[in-house]
Formats: C-alpha cells, sequence, structure tokens
C-alpha cells in the first residue's frame, strides 16, 4: 500500500424526521421542535418522516411503485447527495462512480402476514393453507421491496450510478463498514469516487415487533438517549443518509468542493461483555488521538439507546474532555443509515464550525471554539462498534 | 522483494477451499460427483409442496434437521465449508484466523415459526394482526427470537468461533453475492489492509416462501417430475432454475505470506470485475453492455486478455433470460474464440445456491484448474441453435486449463466477474 489518498466529502445527502436537506436538519436540531411522535405506533415513540414528495428525486410513479418506503427513503437521499456533489445527471461520471449500500430489508405485508396468521388456526393441513395463502396473496413486485441489495439496484436505475455496486447488510455495523470500505478503497486508488450510504423506515409494525421481542423500544415519556433507564429504550427513526466520498485530487480536477475531509475509519466486533463497548472505545480513540487537535474537536455520539451500551459508551466519552452530542434523541435509531447520518450531521457541524443545542446527561460541553474537527462514534443497539474522524476543509 | 502483480500490486492466492451442496459436504465429494455429473436436485421432503408450482430444490437434506430455520440452517453449512478450508489452508487454529471475514448470506427476518407461536396468544376466533404479535412479545417471552432476527447474527457467530480480525462483513448482492465477498476480500489484501481474509457465501433458505417468492416472478423450473433432470442450462427446452442451498468458503492469502509459512497454493484469483446495470430491477440490459463491460473489467483487472481464457466457469441458471444474455455477453467478449472455450455450468447438478453460487462456483473453478478436469452441463439432449457454445454437455472431460472464468449475475443489476489462475504469473 504505497498510495494513501486524501478522501473528502463532496455530497450529503440526509432526509429525516427533522426535514430534506442540511439546512432544514440544523434549523431543527438548533430551535426545534422535536420529531418524536408517540401517537402513531402507541405505546412505542417512533421519529416519523414528514410529507415528502418522491417525484423530485424520482420522477417516474413507475420507479416509486416497484418500492417500498424504506428504499425510497434511500434511493431519495441518494439523489440528495449526488445532486450535492454535483454529480446528478452526469452520465460520463456516474458511469465509473462506485456505491456501497448499507441496507436492512424484509419488508413484509402485514395484512397478507395477519389474514394468514388468522386463517390458519384451525385448519388441518396448516402447510398446504400457508402455501396457497402466499402464492394468491403476496404481490409478486414485494419480493424486490424486501432483497437488501434492491436499494442499490433502484439508485443503478433511477440515477444511474452503474460503476460498482455492493450492499453490506447487519444492521449498525453495515452502516460503518460500508464507509470505511469506501474510505480505504479511495484511500488507495481502488475507487476515484463512491457513493454510500442507506435508507431506514420505522414506520413498520414488523419492524416493531422485531424490536418489541426484547421490550427494547422507548415508551413514553421521551427522554433523550442518554436518560432510558437501564432497561434502555430504542425510538426507531426513519431517515435517508448518504454521502459522495471522493479522492481530493479527483474532486479538485473537476471543480467540487470538499465539505470536509474523512481522516480515519474504523471499526471492530465484541461480544459485548461488561466494560467491552468501553475497552473498543479506547481502542478505536487510540487511532485517531495522533491526529487530533485539542480545543477545535467535538463528539458526535450514535449512541442508540439500548442499554447498557449507550451507558458505557457515555461513561467513556466522559472521561475525553471534549462537547459531546449524540444524534439519536433528535433522529431516532435507522441501524444501518445511522452512521451515514452521522457523518452528514458532523459535515454540517464542520461547515457552521458550531454545535447544537445539548439535550440529556450525556450532552455535555459546548464549543469555546470553532470546531473544525468531529469523532463520530457509531455503538451498535446489539453488537459492532465503529469511529470516524472528519475535518474542516 | 514482495512478490507483485502486472499492477503492482499484492497477488491473492488460494490456500483452502471448502463446499457444501445438496450433493455432499467436502471438496472431495463434491468434486467426485459434480464430475459423476451427479445430480442433488430432489423432491422437497422439508415441508408439504402442497399447492405450490414448483416442488423440488437441491436442499442439503444431509444438513439439515427438522425446524432448523434458514438463518441456522445458513449458519451450519457457513460453519462446514469454512471449518474444511481452514483445515487445509493450514493457517492455524480453527478458532483464531489471522484476518477479516467477509460473509455472503441471505437476508435474515423473523420466521413463519415465530409469527405462528406469537399468535398463539390470541383466543380462538379473534382476528390476528401485527398488533396481537406485539401485544405477545410485550410479554418479554419471546426473547429468544430477538437475536435470531439480527440480520448481523450469522457473521457474529461465525466471527466468534472463527476468531476472526475485526468488524465481520456480512453482504448481499443477491445472485453475485459469493463472488463479490471474494472479491472484497481480494480488494482487501491488495491494499495491504491485511495478509489473509476468510471468504464464505451461504445460502440454506428452501422455504414455503422463498419458493413462492420466486414462482411469482416465474424464475423457477417446474418440471417437477424427474427432479434430476430440471435444471438445464443452455438447452432450448430450460424453464427456470432450481432454487437450492449451499456453501463455499476460500482462504484468501498475500502470495508472500503463504509462500513464507509453507502453504500449498490451490490457485490465484488474478482478477475481479464488476459493472452494474441500470436497465432493469430482474433483467439485463438487453444490448448487454453490463455483462460484457463486467467480464472485460475483470479481464482488464487480471491483465490478460480474452485470448488467455481456457475454460469459463458458467452463470447459467437455466432461466430463458440469463442463458441468453450470458451468450451474447461471452460471444461478443471472447468473439470467435468462444468457439474453443467450454463453459458449463453446474447449476445443472447442484441447482442455483443464490447468495452462494458464486463463492460455490468459483471454488469449482479452482478445482478445475487443480484437476486439469471440466464439470458438465447435465440434461444437455436438446440444443438452443441461438446459444452455440461447447457447454461440455452431460460428461466431465479432461482439459489443459491455466486460466478460468466465472462470472454471476443478480436481480438488482449486480454483475460480478472473477479470473482464476493455477499458478501466480
Amino acid at each position: 500500500m504505497t498510495e494513501r489518498r486524501e478522501v473528502v466529502i463532496t455530497g450529503v445527502g440526509l432526509l429525516s424526521s427533522l426535514g430534506e436537506g442540511m439546512e432544514a436538519t440544523w434549523d431543527r436540531l438548533v430551535s426545534g421542535p422535536p420529531s418524536h411522535d408517540a401517537k402513531t405506533f402507541a405505546p412505542f415513540v417512533v421519529h416519523r418522516l414528514g410529507a415528502v414528495n418522491f417525484e423530485l428525486q424520482i420522477p417516474k410513479k413507475g420507479d416509486q411503485r416497484q418500492m417500498e418506503p424504506w428504499q425510497r427513503i434511500g434511493v431519495y437521499a441518494a439523489g440528495l447527495a449526488l445532486a450535492s456533489a454535483g454529480v446528478k445527471g452526469d452520465a460520463a461520471l456516474l458511469d465509473r462512480t462506485d456505491m456501497i449500500v448499507a441496507a436492512g430489508g424484509g419488508e413484509r405485508d402485514v395484512a397478507v402476514d395477519g389474514k394468514i396468521l388468522t386463517g390458519i388456526r384451525g385448519q388441518a393441513n396448516r402447510e398446504a393453507f400457508m402455501n396457497e395463502r402466499l402464492m394468491n396473496d403476496l404481490r409478486p413486485t414485494l419480493f424486490l421491496a424486501q432483497l437488501p441489495n434492491l436499494v442499490a439496484g433502484n439508485i443503478s436505475i433511477v440515477h444511474g450510478i452503474v460503476g460498482s455496486s455492493r450492499t453490506f447488510i447487519g444492521e449498525e455495523s453495515a452502516g460503518v463498514d460500508a464507509v470505511r470500505v469506501a474510505h480505504a478503497r479511495i484511500a488507495a486508488g481502488q475507487s476515484d469516487i463512491t457513493l454510500v450510504g442507506g435508507g431506514y423506515s420505522a414506520e413498520r409494525l414488523d419492524l416493531v415487533l422485531n424490536y418489541e421481542l426484547a421490550c427494547a423500544l422507548l415508551r413514553p415519556p421521551f427522554r433523550s438517549v442518554w436518560d432510558r433507564g437501564p432497561g434502555g429504550g430504542i425510538a426507531l427513526g426513519s431517515f435517508g443518509a448518504f454521502l459522495v466520498l471522493e479522492a481530493r485530487e479527483h474532486a479538485d480536477a473537476r471543480g467540487a468542493a470538499a465539505l470536509a475531509r474523512l481522516i480515519h475509519v474504523t471499526s471492530g466486533r465484541t461480544p459485548r461483555a461488561p466494560g467491552d463497548v468501553a475497552a473498543a472505545l479506547d481502542g478505536m480513540w487510540t487511532e485517531i488521538a495522533g491526529a487530533m487537535r485539542p480545543g477545535a474537536a467535538a463528539v458526535l455520539s450514535g449512541a442508540s439507546g439500548a442499554e447498557p451500551a449507550s451507558s458505557e459508551e457515555k461513561t467513556f466519552l466522559a472521561t475525553r474532555g471534549l462537547p459531546v452530542r449524540a444524534t439519536g434523541t433528535h433522529i431516532g435509531q435507522g441501524f444501518e443509515a445511522q452512521f451515514t447520518a452521522n457523518l452528514a450531521i458532523a459535515t454540517e457541524i464542520l461547515r457552521r464550525g458550531e454545535l447544537f443545542q445539548a439535550a440529556g446527561t450525556g450532552d455535555t460541553g459546548t464549543a469555546s471554539e470553532l470546531v473544525s474537527q468531529v469523532a463520530v462514534t457509531s455503538v451498535g443497539h446489539w453488537r459492532g462498534e465503529g469511529m470516524a474522524l472528519v475535518e474542516r476543509v | 522483494m514482495a512478490t507483485r502483480d502486472k499492477a503492482g500490486r499484492p497477488i491473492v492466492v488460494v490456500t483452502g477451499i471448502g463446499i457444501v451442496t445438496s450433493l455432499g459436504t467436502g471438496k472431495d465429494e463434491n468434486w467426485t460427483k459434480l464430475t459423476a455429473g451427479e445430480s442433488g436436485i430432489r423432491r422437497i421432503t422439508r415441508f408439504d409442496t402442497t399447492g405450490l408450482r414448483t416442488t423440488i430444490a437441491g436442499t442439503v437434506d444431509h444438513v439439515y434437521t427438522p425446524g432448523m430455520e434458514p438463518s441456522v440452517l445458513s449458519e451450519a453449512i457457513a460453519w462446514l465449508a469454512g471449518e474444511e478450508a481452514l483445515a487445509e489452508s493450514r493457517i492455524g487454529a480453527i478458532s483464531s484466523f489471522p484476518g477479516p471475514l467477509f460473509l455472503a448470506m441471505p437476508p435474515l427476518e423473523i420466521e413463519w415459526s415465530h409469527r405462528l407461536a406469537l399468535s398463539e396468544d390470541a383466543p380462538p376466533g379473534q382476528t390476528v394482526d401485527y398488533g396481537t404479535l406485539i401485544q405477545a412479545a410485550s410479554s418479554g417471552r419471546f426473547t429468544g427470537f430477538y437475536e435470531r432476527a439480527k440480520v448481523g447474527i450469522i457473521g457474529e457467530h461465525l466471527a466468534e468461533r472463527f476468531g476472526t480480525q475485526g468488524s465481520p462483513i456480512s453482504l448481499t448482492t443477491a445472485c453475485a453475492s459469493g463472488a463479490t465477498s471474494i472479491q472484497l476480500g481480494v480488494e482487501a489484501i491488495r491494499r495491504g489492509e491485511c495478509s489473509a481474509a476468510l471468504v464464505i457465501g451461504a445460502d440454506g433458505s428452501v422455504t414455503p416462501e422463498s419458493l413462492v417468492r420466486f414462482s411469482l416472478l416465474s424464475a423457477l423450473s417446474t418440471s417437477n417430475d424427474v427432479p434430476s433432470a430440471a435444471s438445464r442450462p443452455f438447452s432450448k427446452n430450460r424453464d427456470g432454475f432450481v432454487l437450492a442451498e449451499g456453501a463455499a468458503a476460500l482462504v484468501l492469502e498475500d502470495y508472500d505470506r503463504a509462500v513464507a509459512r509453507g502453504a500449498r497454493v490451490v490457485g490465484v484469483i488474478e482478477g475481479c470485475g464488476e459493472k452494474s446495470d441500470s436497465f432493469h430491477r430482474t433483467r439485463s440490459s438487453p444490448d448487454g453492455k453490463p455483462i460484457i463491460g463486467c467480464i472485460r473489467n475483470a479481464l482488464a483487472d487480471a491483465g490478460v486478455g480474452p485470448e488467455d481464457v481456457d475454460y469459463i466457469n458458467a452463470h447459467g441458471t437455466s432461466t430463458p433470460e440469463n442463458d441468453k444474455m450470458e451468450y451474447l455477453g461471452v460471444s461478443t467478449v471472447f468473439g470467435e474464440r468462444m468457439k474453443d472455450i467450454p463453459i458449463s455450468s453446474i447449476k445443472s447438478m447442484i441447482g442455483h445456491t443464490l447468495t452462494a453460487a458464486g463463492a460455490i462456483e468459483a471454488a469449482a473453478s479452482l478445482l478445475t484448474l487443480q484437476h486439469q478436469k471440466l464439470p458438465p452441463t447435465i440434461n444437455y439432449h436438446v440444443p438452443d441453435p441461438a446459444i452455440p457454445l461447447d457447454v461440455v454437455p452431460n460428461v466431465a472431460r479432461d482439459a489443459k486449463v491455466d486460466r478460468a472464468v466465472s462470472s454471476s449475475f443478480g436481480f438488482g443489476g449486480q454483475n460480478v466477474c472473477l479470473v482464476m489462475t493455477r499458478e501466480p504469473a
């Protein structure tokens, strides 16, 4: 590995319960109102998207119909990022643009599932009944809305990226590793420009069920991710978040502005014995510490509200002596998309040189001077730890 | 002095292979049966197939035990394949692999058995919906289902058991996933990030719903009468693919590291190519450009030309669409030479193992190089005149093979191609 190229963020696309784009997101982060909703999926708290005109990024109705909401959210945010980077519609560049998507998937048709679960009771041959109902009731196109790699597939179709296409799966880690691998490929000269990110829809009963299996969801009253008690609480959040990462020399050559510099990305796993999260964060911190400038740095945490992970992270971060802000309190938990959402918000912090208001006991400190570096953490609700360092250009 | 390829990168070699398919566990058993033209396709016995259009599959019945959910079965066969690859490579203890894990695996979600268990609380006659299920979940009695529904759980378990380094990467590029996992491992070694990588593709997800999903897209063969004759790649009477299960694992290593520790080199991953398709979610661009571009990218990455290829392990699914498009692709890239390049599809024998296919077919290509024998395309009795290829019909054939190409194409416009050789150039 002789060549190490500088990697910059040249495009940011964020669509969340706080709104669309970085201006709207920042306004809500600074002055509210908060976006959590305890009614729609009562008794659980979720962060829902507001009204979105999907046509703006997915012009063909036919394309929209082929996707379920989580895919539309991702494809929309990808379009925002490509527009922000000045890549949108540039067919020659899109032809060699790479893509790593972090995705969940498996969206169910909850009406069909309910009908089968109701009808199967008292059936003499349950398996035959299931086969018959599935054959007759499943929409053929639903399958494509269930496949994780169809976010990438739809981005190829709608936005025209056809360089390479990989989809990482596996909750928060998928998002961290997508950014880590994209960064490493560009730094090593394996790619010049890569779209990376994901989308998540919280407004799905099947996902509410997934997390409630461990009674892991947040119930009112709403509290920050740091203050959800010993049992913890995850508030699912709908959002899509994509970044365009690019070799500095490639961005310069096409006259694209660098929004931030992505210095380092790292990830790991632990079996989550007590103390593992703090030890993992400590190990990753030593990787970025050498590049950090005291006084100008802040931490943007991806804490999920799950416990004991969030408390361990809070205790660790308190020893760093830097201002800390958690985004999960504001946008909720969007798993595969969490890390790129936080990098997008970190980019905005660096552009402005300031932090948004503290919320909860783990949000500490204020920026005494211009914030020019942000360490972004990811402690998965169940597994996977990650960290990145981004810097003002 | 470090050994480098034509592009000045570390050379990535394979030092261990593991395979599980419907034909059995282990590369020796699989290779023997594949070169004997044996089929692993059989009637589904795992569940009642009443009302299904397709009632056959390439299931790994020798590993399956009743009640095994897809995530458990996928993990079991991933483990078996990984264990075999590690044993061959002698890279160290089975529990302390000195590099990262790249795992191609099927998407996971809550299973029907879980939904049914959750619905049992509802009084008889009451309508069951997700509210019912969520209420049951809130009782705290079903926490056992929670971890099993984590998409990351197979990677987590394998990383723990194999002792791989860092965050395990689970991935999917649909039916190209296995090839993508190899490509990611190759790239990591070329970057100097690691000197070894464990790559595994595994898929054990033959369920009623997976059959229905593909049936509704008219992708599956309905030739249920003679299961072993259902998968007919490149034949005129091909009528769809046969859903199947399987796994393959490769130990990838930096050539210098392998040599330094005295490892036996099984083969070389010389090049990887990719080109995605923006035409349609399930169909290839009619001009074949993405497939052509993908194969050309792989050859360019390997630093070789069409004249240097001796054998192609086809994606060859046996669907009318795929085999036609694959022919367009290879005939364009290899031109006149295609008359002399044998191309066979082992899917004729083991069916389409989806997520695992790219890994299994790469493993089969490496075994082809090792044994200098071409696995056949069985069930080839009615040639398709529109696809004039030497498909190694029905019977395996000895041949001199120095370089093999394996292509994988998947829903979502995913195209990946690998170039493999016997020895570092």
